[in-house]
């Protein structure tokens, strides 16, 4: 379904492709050829299937304009993206548990109060203005990190870091406010509950009750959220690799789309929502991890 | 018994939609007096769409006329925000780009509720269209609202009603789920079987007793549209995926701001509060709407108080 969507979409857009390749001087002819040459003059059922054939066969097609397989254009794309996103996971999860976790504990006090402000403050602002504040603070004014400039991961892990690190916590910062906001809420919703109420009675501490009898109850809203984050980031991601001018898969949708390149519109659409499907399913099946009596 | 008097009898089981309406403003009001948070959001609100409508004549210079000896100024009481670097006034600009992102966010919000409403309204009540539509629908949700809007708009050139098109097409398919949720549950409610019980044909059933009980969480989720049509819009201009460059917006203003960061700070900082502060009202409202206006929530949320 998400493969007819993406196909669809990008089959029926009036841009013509052909007449972008040949460039403003092409005849008539050259055009023909053009089209002949990239089966675009077939009907759309053949062109569609075709597709969906290579696709199955781990073939996401030809660049217009490099004539390189796409596989081969997105493989040295991936690590910037993938060590970001993965980061920028690990980051933003523990962050907002944490946080979370500490608002539902102070329920009601100044430090809950200011930490909710926070997370809204952290939903409502748009991440390619806090990355360019955070570009403007910690690196024009101070000059802790580079403005732009990225460091692949052979260069050594610490440049790597050092380079990633304002990409990082921006779209950190801003995934974990929601994260700690629902973890909040889960939390205390478990806190009402009887069996926490036995197990102060019977003594245990505050730290205990929390860690072993509340959190892992209130996981499954939290892990749902983490995933749903990750949505999230695809498009973070394209805003902060165009920003921080990281060579990731975000900045190559952005100059794709710039040059109407469809083969990796659809290729990127179809990863990215890939990916996504993926990670529903992992977060389904953590579900069965975290509370046994859900069973498939 | 008269036809006219079962239909009394029936508006008083569910009142009509523009009761409740009526009902939730006034709650809404009374609560503004009180909640101080939702009242300045509301004020805000005010003042944008203020902005919205009157911005062309409360700017005070052209602000399309560049000014060449005027470049790269820093805020100063001429030029409250400084200008950019075609020497154009940046309050000027950001004023007018207000008029756009409400303009968008407002289109996309109206469109994405009715069309969704409505769809979901029809689709709940024939299965076999209800199975199609969702799978549709699956499908439009599997990919991020952004990245779905800029492939779009990619395919049919960047302009307003391209980029409230796009928002709205995405929008609608969250819409429609959240809607039908809600409906198949109440459903099974039993004065909706009740009412189906005395004969009330469907459509009617739909509009008297399913709707203006689905209406809160209708308004909830459209203040959630609204400001998340308003940073998509902006999101999209910003990479230049959105409105034309000519037309200002906060986003195409934060990105020209953007390439002049080490001199020009007060291109991108100004609009992008503005974006912010907007954002983050409607978001509040949002918030204070749920918990003033779902009696579930509402009981939810006093017992969390009470803790």
């Amino acid at each position: 379904m998400v493969g007819i969507i993406t196909f669809t979409l990008v089959y029926v857009g009036p841009g013509d492709p052909a007449a972008i390749i040949a460039g403003d001087e092409a005849t008539p002819e050259i055009l023909e050829a053009i089209r002949e040459d990239l089966g675009f003059n077939r009907p759309f059922p053949v062109q569609m299937g075709d597709w969906f054939w290579k696709l199955l066969h781990g073939d996401l097609g030809t660049s217009y304009f490099s004539k390189r397989e796409i596989t081969e254009l997105i493989t040295p794309r991936l690590q910037p993206t993938l060590s970001l996103g993965f980061q920028v996971v690990v980051l933003s999860t523990l962050i907002g548990i944490s946080t979370g976790m500490l608002a539902a504990w102070k329920a009601g006090s100044r430090l809950d109060r200011n930490l909710m402000i926070l997370a809204v403050l952290g939903f409502a602002t748009p991440g390619f203005w806090l990355a360019f504040l955070t570009i403007w603070v910690f690196a024009v004014n101070l000059g802790w990190f580079p403005v732009i400039g990225y460091k692949p991961i052979q260069d050594g892990l610490i440049p790597h870091l050092h380079s990633m690190f304002l990409p990082v916590m921006v779209n950190s910062i801003l995934a974990s406010a929601f994260i700690s906001r629902i973890t909040r809420s889960a939390m205390l919703e478990v806190l009402r509950e009887d069996y926490i109420r036995t197990a102060r009675a019977k003594g245990a501490s505050e730290f205990s009750v929390f860690i072993r009898h509340a959190f892992r109850p209130s996981a499954i809203p939290v892990a749902t959220v983490i995933g749903a984050s990750i949505a999230g980031l695809a498009t973070g991601f394209v805003l902060t690799e165009t920003i921080f001018a990281i060579p990731g898969l975000g900045r190559m949708l952005v100059d794709s789309i710039v040059r109407r390149d469809y083969p990796i519109i659809q290729a990127l659409l179809m990863v990215v929502a890939t990916v996504l499907i993926a990670v529903n399913l992992i977060v389904d099946i953590l579900y069965a991890y975290i509370d046994p009596r859900i069973r498939y | 018994m008269t036809k006219t008097s079962d239909l009394g009898s029936e508006w008083q089981l569910t009142p009509p939609l523009s009761t409740r309406l009526r009902g939730m403003l006034g709650a809404t009001g009374k609560a503004a007096k009180r909640d101080i948070v939702l009242g300045m959001s509301i004020s805000l609100l005010f003042l944008g769409l203020f902005l919205a409508v009157f911005a062309p004549t409360l700017a005070r210079t052209d602000y399309e006329r560049t000014d060449p000896v005027n470049r790269m100024l820093s805020p100063s009481t001429d030029h409250w925000f400084g200008t950019d670097n075609w020497g154009r006034d940046v309050f000027d600009r950001t004023i007018v780009g207000t008029r756009l992102s409400f303009l968008v966010g407002f289109s996309v919000t109206l469109i994405s509720t009715i069309v969704g409403v409505a769809i979901a309204l029809i689709i709940s009540y024939f299965r076999i269209l209800d199975a199609v539509m969702m799978r549709f629908v699956d499908g439009f949700l599997a990919f991020p609202t952004i990245l779905l809007a800029l492939a779009l708009i990619s395919l049919i050139g960047p302009s307003i009603g391209n980029v409230i098109i796009a928002l709205s097409v995405t929008a609608t398919a969250g819409k429609i789920r959240l809607v039908r949720g809600a409906v198949l549950s109440l459903r099974e409610s039993t004065y909706v079987e009740a009412a189906r019980a005395v004969g009330v044909p469907v459509p009617r059933i739909l509009m008297l007793h399913v709707l203006p009980n689905i209406v809160s969480i209708i308004i909830v989720q459209a203040t959630f549209t609204l400001a998340s049509a308003i940073l998509a819009e902006a999101s999209l201009s910003f990479l230049g995926a959105g409105v034309p460059e000519y037309v200002p917006s906060w986003g195409n203003i934060i990105a020209t701001g953007q390439g002049y960061i080490q001199v020009g700070f007060h291109i991108s900082f100004f609009p992008g509060l503005f974006l912010t502060v907007t954002v983050l009202a409607v978001v509040l409202i949002g918030d204070s709407i749920r918990d003033h206006l779902d009696p579930k929530l509402r009981g939810r949320l006093r017992t969390t108080t009470q803790q």
